[in-house]
């Protein structure tokens, strides 16, 4: 049988390496999502400065990279990011032109979206937790990190969990956009592969097959995530 | 660094003229999204479970893909199959715009349909009981009641999917589609100049994003009037105001503006 030949896992087939490029796929999400935890933080505290001119810096933040489009953005790290790079080592005496890792680069640009998707999810879940907790905190002598710690953080990525989850189903799907640079994540591979055997709808079919596997498993496991979440949520102080 | 702004205006002019590609493919995918996105809330939430479960298959396949996936499935995979090639298709299928307008609308069809669907089940239960008591029909009640409420609902988040759409419609440069990103990467291959071009694209595309949320915005502020607070309430409790001066402003308000019908 031919298909099973092609998409097995032997010689002649690409299913171990369409494996492993989903691996790839999955581990530059992850890197992303991490990247993107940090610069989302960071602007969502921006956004909610009291000071106007942090406010308009996050403002600015998010509606600049949740506006222009993804592809752009990461053609503009792909090449910005090692015109950058060289410029930088140019100026500590290094010669020649320094390449970034593709990885590293699809991972910082869609990690940089995602921030400013996130850095809107952690703000509206700052603002979800009572302001009388942190009050009451304060009340009984809480020092502001320990009422951070103890009482604002807890709260905040149980409320942003749900929202947390719709960005990594983005980022999962912003990162096929990342085959453009050749980083030969599950995107770029099914491309190789159609190229190879001339079989476009086989390859595109198969990839986006694994896609659609990565994403349903993904929401089951932040589905199960946001039940077990909940839980806490619903015990109340009249049960115990 | 010195900007060079003759450059700079050209590269404008030159992607500006591309505008109308970018318009055309998101213009095109919105209605016929929106036309297959009806076709599909009205199977999600038809009560024979074929048509329910083949809604909910399609939103997962289009949902659960990178759209790049599914627009070079349309354009090259498809070639592959020789009845494909030899039917009345073809000629649909061959151009690339008519392939990137086509997977934009399947894809954008499947959020638009969630949209929609999340717009009808916010409609209080209250409002069709009430019209149903009132003797409306079926079709009387989506046309009065429950198509107006829902579509006030969905807006916000039917923006939203709009902006998404938009800056998609950029995936349509990959597929040989001479759009304003395609045109941008026209412009980097002879000048070699990648980060101004690409940031004019970039402005570019914020601008039209940015008028595509006002537009709707405005639109849900003008299809929601009963929701607006009224001037002469609204003054109290916004403003922080003396007592003395709120009086002065009531009395300006109620002196201005006589009482009006919907008042009584």
């Amino acid at each position: 049988m031919n298909l099973y030949r092609i998409l097995g896992f032997g010689t002649q087939g690409w299913g171990t390496v369409l494996l492993l490029a989903t691996l790839l796929t999955v581990s530059l999400t992850l890197t992303a999502l991490a990247v993107g935890a940090v610069i989302g933080a960071m602007v969502a505290a921006a956004k909610l400065s009291s000071r106007r001119s942090v406010r308009i810096v996050g403002e600015a933040y998010t509606t600049i990279f949740r506006g222009a489009p993804e592809l752009l953005i990461i053609y503009l790290f792909y090449f910005g990011s090692s015109n950058a790079v060289t410029a930088v080592a140019r100026l500590f005496g290094a010669e020649g032109f320094i390449s970034v890792p593709a990885f590293a680069v699809g991972a910082i640009a869609v990690g940089v979206i995602s921030g400013a998707y996130q850095a809107e999810v952690y703000r509206a879940a700052v603002l979800a937790v009572p302001p009388g907790e942190i009050e009451a905190a304060r009340a009984i002598g809480m020092s502001l990190s320990m009422v951070w710690r103890r009482v604002l953080i807890p709260q905040v990525v149980c409320y942003a969990l749900p929202g947390i989850g719709n960005v990594w189903q983005l980022s999962l799907k912003d990162s096929a956009l990342i085959s453009v640079t050749g980083l030969a994540e599950l995107m770029r591979t099914s491309q190789i592969a159609t190229g190879s055997t001339h079989q476009y709808f086989t390859f595109y079919v198969a990839g986006g097959a694994l896609y659609i596997l990565l994403t349903s498993v993904s929401n089951r496991i932040f589905n199960h995530a946001e039940t077990r979440v909940g839980r806490s949520f619903r015990q109340t102080f009249a049960r115990q | 660094m010195n900007i060079d702004f003759d450059f700079l205006a050209d590269t404008l002019l030159k992607l500006l003229a591309a505008l109308p590609v970018t318009l055309g493919l998101l213009v095109s995918s919105l209605i016929a999204g929106g036309l297959l996105a009806l076709v599909i809330v009205a199977m999600r939430l038809s009560p024979l479970w074929p048509l329910n479960r083949l809604a909910s298959g399609y939103l997962l396949l289009f949902r659960g893909s990178p759209l790049l996936i599914q627009m070079f499935l349309v354009y090259y995979g498809v070639a592959q199959f020789q009845a494909i090639r030899e039917s009345f298709l073809w000629p649909l299928l061959r151009a690339p715009f008519s392939c990137a307008v086509l997977s934009l609308a399947l894809c954008t069809a499947a959020y638009t349909a969630e949209i929609i669907r999340g717009g009808l089940q916010a409609v209080p239960h209250g409002e069709i009981e009430a019209a149903l008591s009132c003797g409306m029909s079926r079709f009387t009640l989506l046309r009065r009641i429950v198509g107006p409420i829902a579509l006030r609902y969905a807006l916000p988040s039917y923006s939203t999917e709009v902006v998404l759409l938009a800056k998609s419609t950029a995936l349509a440069s990959l597929v040989t589609v001479w759009d304003m990103t395609g045109v941008a990467q026209q412009i980097i291959q002879k000048t070699y100049r990648t980060m101004e071009v690409f940031l004019c694209a970039a402005a570019i595309y914020l601008v039209l994003n940015f008028l595509i949320v006002r537009a709707l915005a405005w639109l849900e502020a003008k299809l929601s009037p009963h929701t607006r607070a009224r001037r002469s309430t609204a003054a109290e409790p916004t403003r922080a105001v003396s007592s003395r001066e709120s009086n002065e402003l009531q009395a300006g308000l109620t002196r201005s503006e006589p009482i009006s019908d919907s008042d009584l």
